[in-house]
């Protein structure tokens, strides 16, 4: 490659290295934090036996959807239990959970700051295009590098890549609350912080809630791939079946991955768009929270 | 100390850059157009100044454009005045700090939006209780004043119910309840009844003024619906432009209108409608005065034929209404050529009409009388006479 008149990636090498050799006591911090902080979520998902976890998110989908969609959720899971990729099933659901959260609490500040300064939302903006349609494969090498193998590449990788929608939706929600509502609450003598927190947060719930749907999503996928750097989970069987070629694996693990997708899908999206139409959601609880303060 | 509640003075505002610049030239006497073209700037509201009685409906009127939204943001600050002064009780609102105008907005003004601006997430309970939920009144006591307030709207069985579950008069209806409850001696509301349909509109502003009947407040009205400003408004402002056209009661720019724009706003109203008894009356019955003596009816009758007139109003000494009498009754007392005093007994008793008496009622009132119906002023002293060929008179406009 010696022919290239710019060579980016040499420049590239050498800045990962240049962390490597200079910060690892703080990226070894940063992955011990990430580490304890999934195998908490893990544990706290492996702790009830599996029918009690089936049962949890029947009854949600029973609670936010309906009856279908409730005996959808039953069978899947059983499904799910007896092709055997229960466990592999919970690694993922632990591993998205983790990602998703990380993500939450990075993206959803940053989502608002970003709402609120011009120069913020210009900054971040081309930063976001880039986590986004970087391939997904490409943030593993460096999480590798950085973390080792394992879990925490993972999941570093995969907040990078699932933290996009959730300040990207933070950041619109809060611009679109109509104009008058925000006068509102400003006639009514709101201060900033009463504005952001009673006014213009709640207003924009769907919207953020929509951000969150999105992050789920993306990072389920992205456990999936991460399993290339030792994550575990549904994504090693993946994996497995790729490199045997065993076409009956990959169907039974792939499915489990879908079945997973789509319940966690529809139980997040209904958190955000029925939210009004139903009465005593978790969200105007936590909102309602909020507003009490 | 600043006479009235609200007192605006020379108020601007600009958007753009160097907006000092901008208000000295149209200081200068620059037009709004040469402004925008020479600095870039646009002048929103250009030397606005007025004062607002305790406890009056002022309606701010105008076309789209013609800066009233803006105005009223000025007075409660949601937009930042270029130059002027904004006095609410005496204190400047243009000046206040952060802090002191927080405490004013969350104390003493609220406002009413023209798309209602509900918070989506809340329970009408909620909503109403917005105002005294960002004061930091506790949750039992704010939810009790604004159950009250629901009551006063008529909402009281919809506390539990979400904003888009309503329609939108009754969602107006949260709104003003969300303005109301906490207990404002002035409220700001613009264009509140302008996405209501007629009848829902002219409900509102029935319930705006049974309201007022009750605790008056001070009301800056936005509108561009004369009908509604000639209803609900004490007095009227018209807005052309970012300026102050004119100012006055609705009858005041019925008769003078400062310009076409103005007249323009009345063209399609029937402001007959809006006539009173006080702008009806005439002195077209002569008077007699009963000053412990009944006037003798001989000299009413020749003076009467005299003028060629067929009614007489008496009056006592104190200038109150005694009774009147028609030609037709004193030829009647007087065949033969007796005397007669025209005394409580012979004199017909009519009830008079207040001077601010609408026409429909003056209108009842002519039907059920024979002759004509005299008018007394606010201290109860007789003050003129209406007769049904005057009302066609007037009406026709004059």
């Amino acid at each position: 490659m010696s022919d290239k008149k710019l060579d980016l990636g040499s420049w590239v090498n050498d800045g990962v290295q240049h962390l490597l050799d200079n910060y690892s006591d703080g990226f070894d911090s940063i992955g011990g934090l990430v580490s304890s902080f999934s195998e908490g979520i893990e544990a706290i998902l492996m702790l009830p036996p599996a029918w009690l976890l089936i049962a949890i998110f029947v009854g949600l989908g029973l609670w936010r959807i309906g009856a279908r969609f409730a005996a959808f959720t039953a069978v899947s899971f059983i499904l799910i239990v007896l092709t055997g990729f229960w466990e592999q099933t919970v690694v993922t659901l632990g591993l998205t959970f983790s990602a998703t959260l990380i993500s939450l609490l990075l993206g959803i500040p940053l989502g608002i700051w970003a709402a609120k300064s011009e120069r913020v939302a210009t900054t971040i903006r081309p930063i976001l295009d880039f986590m986004q349609t970087m391939p997904a494969f490409v943030y593993l090498i460096p999480a590798a590098m950085l973390f080792g193998l394992g879990r925490v590449p993972g999941i570093i990788a995969t907040v990078i890549f699932a933290m996009p929608p959730a300040v990207r939706l933070t950041n619109l929600g809060i611009r679109q609350v109509n104009k008058e509502i925000i006068e509102a609450g400003q006639s009514f003598g709101c201060s900033k912080t009463q504005l952001l927190v009673k006014v213009q947060l709640p207003s924009a719930m769907p919207s953020i809630m929509a951000g969150v749907n999105q992050t789920i999503m993306m990072a389920l996928s992205m456990v999936i791939i991460a399993s290339m750097v030792g994550a575990g989970g549904l994504g090693n069987d993946v994996l497995a079946s790729i490199q045997r070629l065993d076409i009956g694996l990959g169907f039974e693990s792939g499915m489990a991955v879908v079945l997973l997708a789509i319940i966690l899908d529809r139980i997040t999206e209904s958190f955000g768009t029925k939210q009004s139409e139903k009465r005593g959601t978790l969200i105007s609880w936590v909102s309602a929270k909020l507003q009490r303060q | 100390m600043k006479a009235g509640k609200i007192v605006v003075e020379n108020l601007y505002k600009v958007f753009g850059n160097k907006p000092q610049e901008a208000i000295a030239k149209s200081k200068q006497g620059w037009s709004k157009e040469k402004v925008l073209a020479e600095t870039g700037a646009v002048i929103g509201v250009s030397d606005v100044s007025f004062s607002v009685e305790e406890g009056e409906i002022f309606v701010l009127m105008g076309l789209s454009g013609s800066g009233k939204s803006t105005l009223i943001r000025l007075i409660n600050r949601l937009i930042e005045p270029s130059g002027g002064d904004v006095f609410i009780d005496g204190h400047n609102v243009a000046k206040m700090s952060n802090a002191e105008l927080i405490s004013l907005r969350r104390r003493d003004m609220s406002m009413v939006f023209q798309s209602f601006a509900l918070m989506p997430s809340r329970t009408v309970l909620d909503n109403a209780a917005f105002g005294l939920e960002v004061a930091g009144i506790g949750r039992k006591e704010r939810e009790k004043r604004a159950m009250e307030v629901l009551k006063e709207v008529g909402l009281e069985t919809f506390a539990q119910m979400h904003p888009h579950e309503l329609s939108g008069g009754m969602q107006q209806r949260v709104g003003l309840a969300r303005a109301l409850a906490v207990d404002p001696s002035m409220m700001i509301m613009d264009e509140a009844f302008s996405a209501l349909d007629p009848l829902k509109r002219r409900e509102m502003q029935d319930l705006l003024l049974e309201l007022q009947k009750v605790h008056r407040r001070t009301i800056i009205f936005v509108s561009h619906d004369i009908e509604e400003a000639m209803r609900i408004g004490n007095r009227i402002a018209i807005m052309e432009g970012g300026k102050l056209v004119q100012v006055g009661t609705p009858q005041e720019l019925v008769d003078n209108p400062a310009n076409d724009y103005v007249r323009n706003f009345f063209d399609t109203v029937d402001t007959n409608r809006y006539l009173t008894a006080g702008q009806l009356m005439a002195n077209s019955v002569p008077i007699f005065v009963h000053n412990g003596v009944a006037p003798d009816a001989q000299v009413v009758s020749q003076k009467l034929q005299e003028l060629d007139k067929h009614y007489a109003f008496i009056v006592d000494e104190n200038n109150r209404f005694y009774g009147s009498i028609s030609l037709e009754k004193i030829a009647l007392l007087v065949e033969g050529g007796q005397s007669c005093k025209l005394d409580q007994s012979v004199v017909k008793q009519i009830t008079p009409v207040p001077e601010d008496m609408p026409l429909d009622k003056v209108i009842a009132r002519l039907v059920d009388n024979e002759g004509p119906i005299p008018v007394v002023g606010g201290n109860g002293q007789y003050s003129g006479a209406i007769s049904k060929g005057r009302l066609l008179t007037r009406m026709q406009g004059e």
